[in-house]
Order: structure tokens, then sequence, then C-alpha cells
């Protein structure tokens, strides 16, 4: 199954919902686009919401450190959400877990966007 | 002694990589490893093939890359080789040092040895061979490296 992305707003967020596996290749290069994008139109405060995302590899755990990055150099704040155990411990093992703002519940996590 | 082995000469695309992942899912699932160690197992050999396809042949389509397993009393064997130049072992980074944890890089050897009980690699000029191998659990030697 390949990865399917789509984007929605709540309160100024730019929701991601993500839905297969983000691996080498067009999972990879998909998220990439996505966050490119959003912030190519201003849309800064993006959350990642994995919580249909079956797999994901060692090239897309790099495309979500990059996709943090990205936005963090341009002002912007990425959160992730629903994470599932695979992802869960892949993020513990890599010791990025605590890098990023995980929260495991929708309005939480867009409450937590900066004003 | 039960001894099977199985290999797969495979061409340095990215489609090898799936298959790869698709065939060490199967094989261990075969071998009796429950579903969190049949991920771990495939999305090692998954690394390991991205290591071949990518970094040893760079997508070169005269070379190969050879998979094989084998299932003994004790352990499934997997390797993992490619035509490359053979990997130079001691630039290999640590993703976990505060300088590399924020590179969007570098992870596929440390989930490697993540998940794998036992990994080798060997780097040569003709290639790099990766050989990973994962105890069966209940078996002599599991028992003992446990103690």
């Amino acid at each position: 199954m390949t990865m399917k992305s789509s984007t929605r707003q709540v309160d100024g967020v730019t929701i991601v919902d993500l839905s297969g596996r983000i691996t080498l290749g067009e999972g990879s290069v998909i998220l990439r686009d996505t966050v490119r994008d959003l912030l190519s139109k201003g849309h800064k405060k993006i959350l990642l919401n994995l919580g249909d995302v079956t797999y994901i590899d060692s090239s897309g755990i790099g495309e979500l450190v990059s996709a943090y990055t990205t936005c963090k150099n341009q002002s912007g704040e990425l959160k992730l959400l629903n994470l599932t155990k695979k992802v869960h411990d892949l993020l513990q093992i890599t010791k990025l877990y605590t890098v990023f703002d995980v929260k495991d519940d929708e309005a939480t996590a867009v409450k937590a966007f900066t004003k | 002694m039960h001894r099977d082995r199985v290999s797969y000469t495979l061409d340095s695309t990215l489609e090898t990589v799936n298959n790869a992942e698709e065939t060490a899912s199967r094989l261990a699932s075969e071998a009796g490893f429950d579903d969190e160690e049949v991920m771990k197992i495939s999305m090692a050999v998954r690394e390991a093939a991205v290591n071949a396809v990518l970094h040893g042949n760079a997508y070169d389509p005269n070379k190969k890359v050879t998979l094989a397993f084998e299932r003994t009393a004790n352990d499934l064997v997997i390797t993992v080789r490619d035509q490359g130049k053979g990997l130079d072992t001691s630039r290999i980074p640590d993703p976990l040092a505060a300088e590399n944890l924020m590179k969007s890089s570098g992870r596929g050897i440390f989930l490697i040895r993540s998940f794998m009980d036992v990994v080798e690699i060997h780097p040569s000029q003709s290639g790099t061979e990766f050989k990973m191998i994962k105890h069966v659990r209940g078996s002599a030697d599991s028992k003992e490296a446990s103690q």
C-alpha cells in the first residue's frame, strides 16, 4: 500500500492525514512535497496525523526529521499526532521521541500550537 | 539437523527492496516468529537491501543484489550482498550522537543492529555482505544467550 495524504484546516492549524507506508521512494517524496507545499503557501502550523501509517523505514524517519527542521527553519511548528506502536517504538529507539512534540488527541494538539 | 536455504539474485532497484522485505516477512512467519519479531526481521532486511541497492550498487543495472535465507536448528540466518566498492565500516555514523540526531539519513545500519541478534558486516573490494542472525525463541543458543 502506497502512502496517501490529505489536508484539512482546524483553527489555523493544517492537519495532514497520512495513511499507508512512509518508506524510501514514493512515500517519503509525498511527505516531503506535502510539507514543502504547505510552507510555501504560508501554512506554518502543521500537525502530521500518523494514525493510519502502517509502516515507516529509516528513510521515512529521516523525512519526518527533515520536515521538522524545514518547518522550524521557516519559523513554523510541526507536531505529530496518533503514533502507532510501531512508529512510537522507532522514534524511541532512535531517540527522536523527545525531539518531536507528540500528541495523542487532536483537539489538544491543535490547542498546543502557538497562537 | 533441520536446515533449509533459499537465495535470490535481484536487480538494483526499489522493487528489490520491497521484494526483500516481503520475502523476509513471509519466511520469518514460516519460521515461527511472532508478529513483532517478523516486523523487526523484515525491517532489518529492508534496510540492508536499501543499503545494497543505493549505497553499494548505486542503482547500477549491471550489478546485482544477492539475498539468502537459511533456517538452521537454532537461527534464521539472512545475508544480503551487493557488488559495490565495499562499505567503509569506520565511517558508519552513530545516529544517536548529538551532532547526528537531526540528520535526515544514517539510521539504517543502526536499525539493523537494533532488530537482529547478531550482525556482521563483511566489506571487500567486490562488495559488502551483511550477515544477520535472529535466534529462534526457545532454541538452545537463545537460552544460553539469555542467561
